[in-house]
């Protein structure tokens, strides 16, 4: 559970578990190891399609939660469940507390749910005088350590088999070898008798299906068929949003969840109940049974036009698996009680402001989530949306408010860019870094030696680099973005040589300026919006065939921020920008149709990166790889081409150590490809990776693609 | 080959991808036959694999100390099937139980069902336990064999769905789908079977 009170608390407990060798090599294995048995769990099936027929299916019950509900309690009651609904979390721990009173229960068996730890319904029913036992593995482990789970699936993935039979010790009196196949042994037995002694036993419910009033329990180890069965009474916990109309609603999920939670074609076991069974431990042979559903937020949650999509959330845990940062820290860092993207989100609807103000700043906005999410959630906008409802809440910092400020106003945002040129002058080394950080820098930040400003700014060269065409067969905008601009524009006049080759007329509308991410990721929604309407007027859509940027952070926030941010009056021409918009790559390839002979030469062993937002963000996989093989270069694939470089713009800056960490591992991966140089579509990804790179004494040649490509033209 | 041979081959196919034992029988006597040799070959110190050889609390050793034979138990079966398994059963000295099971938590050797469908596409079985004996012998059983018709596999969850729901709507009703046996992998990711279901399934596909 992650508490600090303030971010630097918070950098402090992130460096904590940065330190922690065991969670670190945990992670990462499996990182690793999950992307592998995703792929092959998902071997032959239409993810995208699924995916898509999933969120269609839960926006509609999400759109009728209150008629769910009326349905699943009429089929639940009329078998003879008892339904009830509780507003908040102190009441539906009430409730369960007063049925286990009423049933005189005091020993309570539980399976996992993650809706009861949203409720700390243990310490509720615990400060009662009841013995709760979780009986999941994981659960019971970390309910041993008196701790919160830090996965969703896998809660005790942050502990070694050697804490684990600490704890075991503990339990049984006696010394116990730290041998996996043992300690689960061990747990069987230990719980078997837990089962035995309980006389109710709580669950959680993956589905409530409306047509039959019935639940569907997942799990692999089998706990909840004998919680669900053993004591004479059993309390199902369940958030509003499990309400599933039909029985194809769920198995359609099921399809998924299991292959995107741990790479299963489906778990051990998928429990249906209907209505009370049997149960000889009842005096009257029946068992009771109750479902509580909670509340909590959600009615009001389903009823927002941007956040109500959280509530098709399935808790496979897959954005996660997935997650850069959630693989360098783990889940005591990465959420309050759910973890991971989602974590961050709901922390701040079921848990509050506090709770949420600090970790939601700690997404890098890589996109891996919601590539991978099985209801198609658009997690880093929400969590950036979060940050941004935080920021208004709370209060705007300084930094982040004059940030806005100047990317509202181009010209002094620009001045300011050439006046900064011009001071670290006598700082500037051969190779276009800056030999001291500058002093607003922290020392954090040296883990990459940062570029200098460029001593002509790409928009003063454009009068003299402008090609001119005579007939040309298409017009287009480039669209720089600032790096480019101001940083690298040599990449810009690479890109410009290769396009203009082919019979483009280009231009370069002057009064364009930042995209407007930076503004975005510091919650700044307002700068954000103002820049996106700069933009909009200074390229006129209609006045072109395409805008193209080399910056792929800038297309995909071009491309699917704007339209949003325009708002309903400006939404038309925001739609057409956007539609217009395209990326280096796809552009020279698919629009161009260059190929091979418009290159001569070879090249050297050449690693490729691919930018978050450019293979996520836009969906751009082929087209780059493609030109390089096109152009001649000998590519060489690597391992984890598509995982963040570690930059994510303003999160380097906020989040030092974690980039850090996570530019190191890309680095290693290339240095051990043998690679010689290492393109990418992103400035911001050669940013980092250059820095990362000298910084590292590699002999490695960082550079964008553009420039790869322009070298070889014929 | 027919339909529904392909469709038992995938079956087979995919449930042994989740460590299940597949075999064909062509009888009922012969799935008899099949669990009384397995039970007769499990080992003889019974419970050592589910945890009773473990360094134990004393509450959970009692109940280890519970079991003191070979037990098989067939809840669901019909009255004359049950009488020619327990012939077969009382031939080789093991206990059948056909209810009862609450008075063997401590766990059973083996659990006997027939399965009610099969779904190829993941190796599934799907079992109506509704009765309590039937459900707890295949949760306390340290080996769970299941008969399966071969021609009730279907193809997948689709194609069994009318079913189930009709199933669902004759209330009360407790379905399970079973594919493999208990598994966790909560302790270092590291896979291990058996951590409260049973750690063994065995699948007997039936040619009918």
């Amino acid at each position: 559970m992650q508490t600090a009170q303030n971010l630097t608390q918070y950098r402090d407990e992130l460096k904590g578990a940065l330190s922690n060798e065991f969670l670190r090599k945990a992670m990462d294995n499996f990182a690793v190891a999950y992307r592998g048995s995703r792929v092959r769990a998902f071997t032959g099936i239409d993810v995208e399609t699924l995916v898509s027929q999933i969120a269609t299916a839960k926006d509609a019950s999400i759109s009728r939660l209150d008629q769910l509900f009326a349905e699943f309690k009429e089929k639940a009651e009329k078998a003879g469940v008892h339904v009830h609904l509780a507003r908040t979390a102190q009441e539906a721990n009430e409730i369960i507390g007063r049925i286990a009173e009423n049933a005189d229960c005091k020993k309570i068996v539980k399976s996992k749910s993650m809706t009861a730890e949203e409720t700390l319904l243990n310490h509720h029913l615990e400060a009662k005088g009841m013995e709760v036992t979780e009986t999941d593995l994981g659960e019971w482990i970390i309910q041993l350590r008196h701790e919160g789970p830090t996965h969703m699936v896998m809660p005790a993935i942050h502990l070694s088999r050697f804490q684990v039979a600490d704890l075991f010790t503990g339990v049984t009196g006696h010394e116990q070898d730290a041998e996996i196949e043992r300690l689960v042994k061990v747990a069987r037995r230990e719980l078997r008798q837990k089962y035995v002694d309980a006389d109710m036993g709580i669950s959680g419910a993956n589905f409530c299906v409306a047509e039959t009033g019935s639940l569907g329990i997942i799990t692999n180890e089998g706990n909840a068929r004998l919680v669900t069965t053993l004591p004479r009474v059993h309390v199902a916990i369940a958030g509003l949003d499990k309400l599933t109309p039909t029985l194809e609603d769920a198995l359609r999920v099921i399809k998924v969840l299991p292959r995107n939670a741990t790479g299963q074609a489906i778990t051990s076991y998928v429990t249906w109940i209907t209505g009370p069974s049997e149960c000889q431990a009842s005096p009257d042979g029946k068992k009771e049974m109750h479902v509580v559903f909670l509340d909590n937020g959600r009615s009001a949650l389903a009823k927002d036009p941007i956040f109500s999509q959280v509530l098709r959330c399935v808790r496979c845990g897959a954005c996660a698996n997935v997650c850069p940062v959630y693989r360098l820290v783990g889940g005591h860092q990465m959420g309050h009680i759910y973890i991971g993207a989602i974590g961050l989100i709901l922390t701040y609807f079921f848990h509050g402001r506090e709770a949420a103000k600090n970790l939601v700043q700690n997404c890098i906005n890589c996109g891996a989530c919601k590539h991978v999410c099985a209801a198609g959630i658009d997690l880093p906008r929400l969590i950036k949306d979060v940050h941004a409802r935080i920021l208004d809440e709370d209060g705007h910092p300084t930094q982040s408010t004059l940030l806005g400020k100047v990317l509202k106003n181009r010209t002094l945002f620009h001045t300011l860019l050439r006046t900064a040129r011009l001071a670290q002058r006598p700082f500037k080394t051969q190779g276009g870094f800056l030999r001291h950080l500058p002093l607003i820098f922290d020392k954090s930040q040296n883990f990459r030696a940062l570029p200098a400003i460029a001593s002509k700014a790409f928009r003063d060269r454009w009068p003299e680099i402008r090609p001119r065409v005579d007939k040309p067969t298409m017009k287009i905008a480039l669209f720089s973005g600032c790096v480019q601009d101001f940083v690298y524009p040599e990449q810009l006049e690479a890109a410009v040589r290769v396009i203009a080759g082919q019979n483009v007329q280009v231009e370069f509308p002057m009064g364009q300026t930042c995209c407007g991410l930076p503004a975005q990721m510091m919650g700044e929604t307002e700068a954000s919006r103002e820049v996106a309407r700069l933009n909009m007027t200074a390229i006129d859509a209609a006045d072109y065939d395409y805008i193209v940027t080399s910056c792929a952070s800038c297309a995909s926030h071009l491309k699917h921020a704007y339209p949003r941010l325009a708002g309903e009056e400006g939404q038309v021409k925001a739609q057409q920008f956007a539609d217009k918009v395209i990326d280096f790559s796809s552009f020279v390839h698919d629009v161009l149709g260059v190929g091979e002979e418009a290159f001569t030469g070879t090249g050297k062993k050449t690693a490729y990166h691919s930018p978050c937002h450019l293979c996520r963000g836009l969906g751009v996989i082929d087209q780059p790889r493609e030109l390089l093989r096109d152009a001649g270069v000998e590519y060489v694939p690597t391992e984890e081409e598509d995982v963040c470089c570690g930059f994510g713009g303003t999160f380097s800056m906020k989040f030092p150590e974690l980039s850090a960490e996570t530019l190191e591992r890309k680095l290693k991966i290339v240095e051990e490809s043998g690679a010689q140089e290492l393109v990418t579509d992103c400035p911001g990804c050669v940013m980092q990776l250059r820095g990362g790179a000298e910084r590292r004494g590699m002999r490695l040649n960082v550079r964008h693609i553009a420039e790869s490509l322009a070298e070889r033209l014929k | 080959m027919t339909a529904t041979a392909t469709l038992a081959d995938t079956f087979a196919e995919k449930a042994k991808l989740v460590s299940a034992v597949v075999s064909t029988v062509k009888s009922l006597e012969e799935a008899f036959d099949y669990t009384v040799d397995l039970c007769a070959k499990k080992e003889a110190c019974k419970l050592l694999i589910s945890g009773c050889g473990e360094p134990l609390s004393p509450p959970a050793e009692g109940l280890c100390e519970t079991k003191q034979e070979k037990v098989v138990a067939a809840p669901a079966l019909p009255a004359a099937q049950f009488k020619a398994f327990k012939k077969r059963c009382d031939e080789s000295g093991f206990k059948l139980l056909q209810k009862g099971m609450r008075d063997n938590l401590g766990g059973i050797d083996i659990g006997f069902t027939v399965a009610d469908w099969g779904i190829a596409d993941t190796g599934t079985l799907v079992i109506d336990s509704s009765s309590e004996e039937l459900r707890l012998a295949t949760m306390i059983s340290e080996i769970h064999v299941a008969v399966l018709p071969i021609s009730k596999i279907v193809a997948d969850t689709a194609a069994q769905m009318k079913q189930q729901v009709a199933l669902m709507r004759k209330t009360p009703n407790y379905t399970a789908f079973v594919t493999g046996a208990s598994r966790t992998a909560d302790i270092e990711r590291v896979l291990a079977l058996g951590v409260h279901g049973p750690l063994e399934l065995h699948i007997l596909l039936l040619e009918d």
